[in-house]
């Protein structure tokens, strides 16, 4: 379980976190939606300490990660797997030397273990036989499914994708929903999803967490999303005309 | 400003110094960067030294035209402003073009493409994993490659000399040997040793700090270039002021 309290960011005079809070459970899939420049992705950063908050806390399982120092972030770290929105893969790596990055890292494991796990990973994500491309030899999709797999490599507990669904055809992005949702279940991870594709609002979201100006507008599960009375909520939620009409069936 | 980034080039220094997550890993990327500086460089380090070396020579020659000064002197003088000055100086502006741009357009590239947050997300101190190597290979290949481009630039006036007809073999080879101060070669490769820490770490600081996209990444590549061959111009006068 990930808990935020209060969390407050600002860049010079312009402030992006007024103060969120939220607790994020183990085993679901949480969703951090808003609009372009509502501070879903510098929320997130804070969390995994790209950025240091000016105010507030974050605890994983009661690990207050704000006032660690380096060495003791590196703990909570090895737990943390990430998928980025340009799944940052290494180029100049192949598809296998991506996955057993960490693992090289961060274990004495022998070559053919972490070949096991690569293979286990890339089979996971429906890349069985892919080892030896190179990421400028994968399509979109197929980035996003590799990243997935060296996220999971070393079995974490907490797992953060940052707009998994940027650029993917909605196939594609239904592909990568799914493939989420399977491995928070099946790892009982804490999954928290930065997004703002309603098909992954509608189809994945346990937990939503909607920000809007800075600020937490509103919080509860994607059956509650669509009877809400909120404006800015339904402003964002059901802008287009199709997901206005499809409302009246959730 | 420029203090602000004096004090952020030596905080991303204290970064690169932390103890490595595996010591296996880091030995296997410094002999890959040790073969990316040392001999990928090689063949243009020899063409440039010994071209240098040659008119220089030829240089040396034509403007030596008094019946008093013996002619021996031009192979001590090409001998001396090549390992003082020549070699190690310009091996180093040459490397800093060739590896400090490929050094900042990497760590900038892998910047702006979210790689380097990828690695502190794994728990990876990214300077070190990725600066470390580098200045490891450039403090010691630097050097390697300063005295290869010093007798390649001897050499190479030996050739200019005798194949114009400027000098005899005899006289280039009696001048370079006569009163040889060995101190000249400790003094080139202290100033190498610290071109070779220059010219990985100021592109490395550029790359590190890149925001932005492929516009801004090029223009830390040729922000680095040029604040690492001010840097080396300005250290090497320091060095020599120091040292002799």
């Amino acid at each position: 379980m990930i808990e935020i309290k209060d969390i407050e960011k600002s860049f010079g005079s312009n402030t992006v976190l007024k103060g969120i809070s939220g607790i994020f459970k183990e085993g679901l899939t949480n969703l951090i939606i808003g609009g372009s420049g509502s501070g879903k992705t510098t929320l997130l950063k804070c969390m995994i300490g790209l950025h240091t908050p000016e105010k507030g806390s974050v605890q994983y399982d009661g690990r207050e990660f704000i006032d660690m120092n380096f060495e003791q972030r590196i703990e909570i770290r090895k737990e943390i797997g990430m998928l980025f929105q340009g799944s940052a893969l290494f180029d100049s790596m192949t598809v296998e030397e991506n996955i057993m990055f960490p693992l090289n890292m961060f274990t004495d494991h022998s070559f053919k273990e972490k070949l096991e796990r690569v293979n286990f990973c890339l089979e996971r994500v429906n890349l069985a036989g892919k080892n030896k491309l190179f990421p400028a030899e994968l399509s979109g999709g197929m980035k996003k499914r590799v990243g997935i797999a060296r996220a999971i490599a070393m079995n974490p507990k907490y797992l953060f994708v940052d707009e998994p669904n940027s650029g993917l055809d909605p196939k594609t992005s239904i592909v990568i929903d799914e493939l989420i949702k399977e491995i928070t279940e099946e790892y009982n991870t804490t999954t928290i999803v930065v997004t703002h594709d309603m098909n992954s609002v509608m189809g994945i979201g346990d937990y939503i967490l909607f920000l809007h100006e800075g600020k937490k507008f509103w919080e509860g599960s994607n059956k509650e999303i669509a009877h809400t009375d909120i404006e800015e909520l339904n402003d964002f939620v059901f802008a287009s005309r199709f997901m206005k009409a499809a409302r009246k069936n959730f | 400003m420029n203090f602000t980034n004096f004090g952020r080039y030596l905080l991303l220094l204290k970064a690169v110094f932390r103890k490595p997550e595996k010591f296996k890993i880091y030995l296997k990327a410094i002999f890959q960067q040790m073969d990316f500086v040392g001999v990928g460089s090689l063949g243009l380090i020899a063409i440039i030294s010994t071209f240098i070396g040659a008119v220089m020579t030829l240089q040396i020659a034509f403007q030596l035209v008094s019946d008093f000064i013996p002619k021996t002197i031009i192979g001590s003088v090409t001998r001396d402003s090549s390992i003082l000055e020549l070699s190690p100086t310009i091996t180093a502006i040459v490397l800093a073009g060739k590896i400090g741009s490929a050094i900042s357009s990497e760590i900038g590239t892998m910047r702006v493409s979210e790689q380097i947050d990828a690695l502190e997300i794994m728990g990876i101190n990214s300077p070190g994993y990725l600066i470390l190597p580098k200045l490891i290979a450039g403090i010691t290949m630097v050097p390697v490659l300063v005295i290869f481009a010093m007798v390649l630039s001897i050499t190479g006036g030996y050739l200019g000399g005798t194949l114009s007809g400027a000098v005899t073999p005899a006289e280039y080879i009696q001048g370079i040997t006569t009163d040889f101060n060995p101190y000249t070669i400790t003094v080139a490769l202290v100033k190498a040793f610290v071109f070779g820490f220059i010219i990985t770490t100021v592109p490395a600081y550029e790359g590190f700090y890149v925001k932005g996209g492929a516009l801004e990444v090029a223009q830390a590549s040729t922000r680095a270039v040029v604040v690492s061959c001010i840097s080396i111009l300005a250290c090497d006068y320091i060095v020599t002021q120091l040292l002799l």
